[in-house]
């Protein structure tokens, strides 16, 4: 049983928020991010391609996440919500992945 | 700050319409991680058309997500305005959100009319099928949020937003960042990791 009360859940939950120009830095970090990600498509980086669009993939996610959707200020429910559904998601892909790539060979 | 208006009187602490968005997305990440694993599953079965390789304009989606991107910042920077107590900058910016957000539906409507041109309907291929599912869900969902931006504006013109009220700003706002943060994650997977050619 948790032991977590109001309060702990509400922690983060009256922080100020961001100013706009650390937002502007963010979408800036993004922008960045996002044009590695389509160099890829123009030069070749050889086996390290998939696992660095991961990388890349994975910190746009965080970064969308935590500053814009104030996952890093708001209450730890929240996230806890959304990584659950996260978590989730990769199990259904897990499953798909295992039933149609091995289960399915003879 | 003003943003925490729903939270009072809530047995956590916290607003629970704040937490009934976050209650939805994530079983949304549900429905799109189903429809991802769908297409990562179907991506190679083309026989009967084109193959993703072949019609892939990477240069085109990429300016498309670019633009869904930067409509992140344009509605965090709304949010922002209006817990300032500054409409009319908050109007400009959910506008702003709300146009990046209509060019991002226009560009998929073009790629998908020059994939149909090329032979690739919704019923060609296993591939074809999950394809259009998949960025056709991202689409309504983004179409959506368009219609939850100018009901924003709407009220906000006839003065029912204001700062008092940022939290109904701050909870479309958690959605159409969730419509963006599924798009980072279909451009890279389905767009940019090397697709199948014919």
């Amino acid at each position: 049983m948790s032991t977590e009360t109001a309060a702990d859940l509400e922690a983060g939950a009256g922080h100020e928020h961001p100013t706009d120009a650390k937002y502007v830095q963010i979408a800036i970090l993004l922008a960045v991010i996002t044009a590695a990600e389509v160099s890829t498509y123009y030069v070749d980086i050889g086996p390290i391609l998939i696992p660095a669009l991961m990388v890349m993939m994975v910190v746009k996610f965080f970064y969308v996440a935590a500053w814009f959707m104030h996952l890093k200020f708001d209450s730890i429910l929240f996230t806890r919500f959304f990584v659950t559904g996260l978590i989730l998601a990769t199990a259904v892909y897990c499953v798909f992945l295992t039933v149609f790539e091995f289960w399915s060979k003879g | 700050m003003d943003h925490d208006q729903g939270s009072h009187g809530t047995g956590t602490g916290i607003s629970n319409n704040k937490l009934l968005m976050w209650v939805f997305l994530g079983s949304e990440c549900l429905l799109f991680g189903g429809l991802i694993s769908a297409y990562l599953i179907n991506r190679g079965r083309f026989h009967t058309g084109p193959a993703p390789g072949d019609i892939f304009d990477i240069p085109f989606t990429s300016v498309s997500s670019f633009v869904l991107l930067m409509s992140s910042l344009t509605m965090v920077l709304a949010l922002s305005a209006l817990q300032r107590g500054d409409i009319r900058n908050n109007r400009i910016w959910l506008l702003t959100t709300a146009l990046l957000g209509s060019l991002f539906i226009g560009g998929q409507v073009y790629e998908f009319t020059s994939f149909l041109r090329e032979g690739l309907g919704y019923t060609t291929s296993p591939f074809s099928s999950a394809f259009f599912t998949l960025t056709g869900f991202h689409g309504i969902h983004v179409s959506v949020g368009i219609v939850m931006l100018m009901s924003l504006v709407i009220s906000s013109y006839r003065g029912t937003l204001t700062k008092k009220n940022s939290e109904t700003v701050e909870i479309v706002g958690l959605y159409w960042h969730f419509v963006d943060v599924v798009w980072i994650f279909i451009f890279t997977v389905i767009y940019l990791v090397p697709s199948p050619t014919s």
